[in-house]
């Protein structure tokens, strides 16, 4: 069991920001932070870590007290049990996979332990590799599994996948996801991307201007905003062709081309480039210009 | 009559100097990176003075300093019975201080071109400062190591004036190479002058191609 509470005021580029927040954090749970670059997710991460200290709050951590500036308390990074992915990976270019991994530990105690972290990563075939000869997939598995040989209390995400392509991204999902089932660690992820925080959290907390504005499972913070009968995507305009008496628009959204039928009234306003939006209401889609 | 103790004195001298640096550069050259304190600018310019100053300058205030008639020159000989003045030692001290900026800027520079989340990592994984700098600093700055380590050997060779002024030209004990070509020339001694010369060119040319050719292939290999 985690609670903290913490005031800090960010720096930001439209001016000082107060970040305030509190809550609480059940054993085993996983928690995604969700909201705009620049609410302050990325530090609460390293308040929680003691990378950065806060003005005012108190941290703790199955009982035992990490911060209390009331008592000017403060336990410093080295002392806290918590593994931390960085967004960037930040693996010690001079070391191996196995270095990295086993430069967690203190002596030669717990070198099991380093091979079981291997094992969860798939990282055996990797052991020797000098991080500069890997896959930005491999860097972050290396870097989970150096995050995780100390068994820490508490796991903490750093947006870990937004550098990784939507396929490598769904295979680290699965990666977090096993380490999270067979270690039961208590796990705090930054991240955006919607479907990852459905398919991986117990809990949201949506975070904005350093506010906590909701928190919840997934399906109930985002159904007001996100789900509703229709379904909308934005798109541009690759081309517009004819074909007998209909308009055959094509549209990228994403990195998905689709074709959409438009009347003549509707194909004549668009033009190549041209940003739309795709609307689905009553099984049969609309395409409007924005 | 040409005699190898000057360039022996010199190889000595700029050995022990960089040695010295080594060890003094590092602490430095972290306070600096890591830390943004009110006085920084102060330090920074003051290490960085002899890049700019005449040698005489400085030979001229240390020599002064180092006097056993004035304070600190009084300490030193006092405590430790060392008479910095027209000794190796001072010599070493006045190098030392000379070639100061050609150890502490490089590594500097280094170790502020290192992401902080690497350091970051290390501290999450319950690592102290001084093991992160020592595991994990100081073995991804290497090239920025080596060519301190390397610039302050070459700079202590290549010193005049300083060493003149401390050293004062003392056959075995203060008279480097660079002092011994200019003795040469001055009696006209051309031949003997060539042979210092030509033995410094080809020295400091050899170890500024080995760093780098070491440097470059660490770049090849692309690990730092």
């Amino acid at each position: 069991m985690i609670s903290l509470e913490l005031y800090k005021i960010l720096k930001t580029s439209e001016g000082d920001l107060p970040l305030d927040i509190s809550f609480q954090i059940n054993d085993g749970e996983f928690i995604t932070i969700e909201g705009h670059s620049g609410a302050g997710k990325t530090t609460v991460l390293r308040l929680i870590a003691g990378l950065v200290k806060p003005e005012r709050g108190r941290l703790v951590v199955n009982g035992m007290e990490w911060l209390d500036t009331g008592k000017n308390f403060y336990l410093p990074p080295q002392k806290r049990n918590v593994g931390f992915v960085f967004q960037e990976y930040s693996l010690f270019p001079n070391m191996t996979v196995y270095e990295n991994i086993r430069y967690a530990l203190n002596g030669k105690s717990g070198l099991s332990q380093v091979e079981e972290a291997m094992e969860i990563m798939e990282l055996e075939q990797l052991k020797d590799r000098y991080p500069l000869n890997l896959s930005g997939g491999q860097k972050q598995r290396a870097a989970l599994a150096r995050a995780i040989v100390r068994k820490p209390e508490i796991l903490l995400l750093d947006e870990p996948l937004s550098a990784l392509d939507s396929e490598m991204r769904t295979r680290l999902q699965d990666y977090i996801l096993k380490v999270h089932r067979l270690l039961k660690l208590t796990t705090i992820m930054v991240s955006h991307d919607i479907s990852e925080i459905f398919k991986m959290s117990d809990r949201v907390i949506r975070l904005d201007k350093g506010k906590i504005i909701n928190e919840g499972a997934a399906q109930e913070v985002f159904h007001k905003k996100y789900i509703s009968g229709k379904f909308k995507f934005t798109g541009d305009v690759l081309d517009v062709e004819k074909d007998d008496v209909v308009f055959i628009v094509s549209v990228l959204i994403g990195n998905n081309i689709v074709k959409v039928i438009a009347s003549r009234e509707e194909a004549e306003e668009l033009r190549t480039g041209d940003k739309v939006m795709i609307v689905s209401k009553a099984f049969n889609p609309l395409i409007i210009k924005i | 009559m040409t005699e190898l103790q000057p360039i022996i004195l010199s190889l000595e001298l700029a050995a022990v100097t960089t040695a010295v640096l080594f060890v003094a550069a590092i602490p430095l050259a972290y306070l600096l990176a890591e830390n943004n304190f009110k006085l920084k600018p102060v330090v920074s310019a003051v290490i960085s003075m002899p890049l700019v100053l005449p040698p005489s300058v400085i030979g001229f205030y240390l020599l002064v300093a180092f006097s056993p008639a004035h304070f600190f020159g009084g300490i030193i000989e006092k405590a430790f019975n060392i008479r910095l003045v027209f000794s190796f030692q001072g010599l070493v001290l006045s190098s030392v201080i000379y070639s100061l900026p050609f150890m502490v800027n490089p590594i500097q520079a280094g170790l502020e071109s290192l992401p902080h989340s690497i350091k970051e990592a290390s501290y999450t994984l319950g690592k102290s400062k001084f093991k992160t700098l020592l595991k994990v600093l100081l073995p991804n700055i290497k090239p920025s190591l080596l060519t301190g380590i390397v610039l302050s050997f070459a700079h202590t060779i290549g010193e005049f004036g300083i060493v003149l002024m401390i050293g004062g030209n003392i056959p075995g004990k203060t008279r480097v190479a660079s002092l011994a070509i200019y003795d040469e020339v001055e009696s006209l001694n051309y031949h003997s002058a060539n042979i210092y010369a030509l033995t410094l060119f080809v020295l400091t040319f050899l170890i500024l191609l080995t760093v780098y050719f070491i440097n470059g292939k660490y770049l090849k290999a692309g690990r730092l």
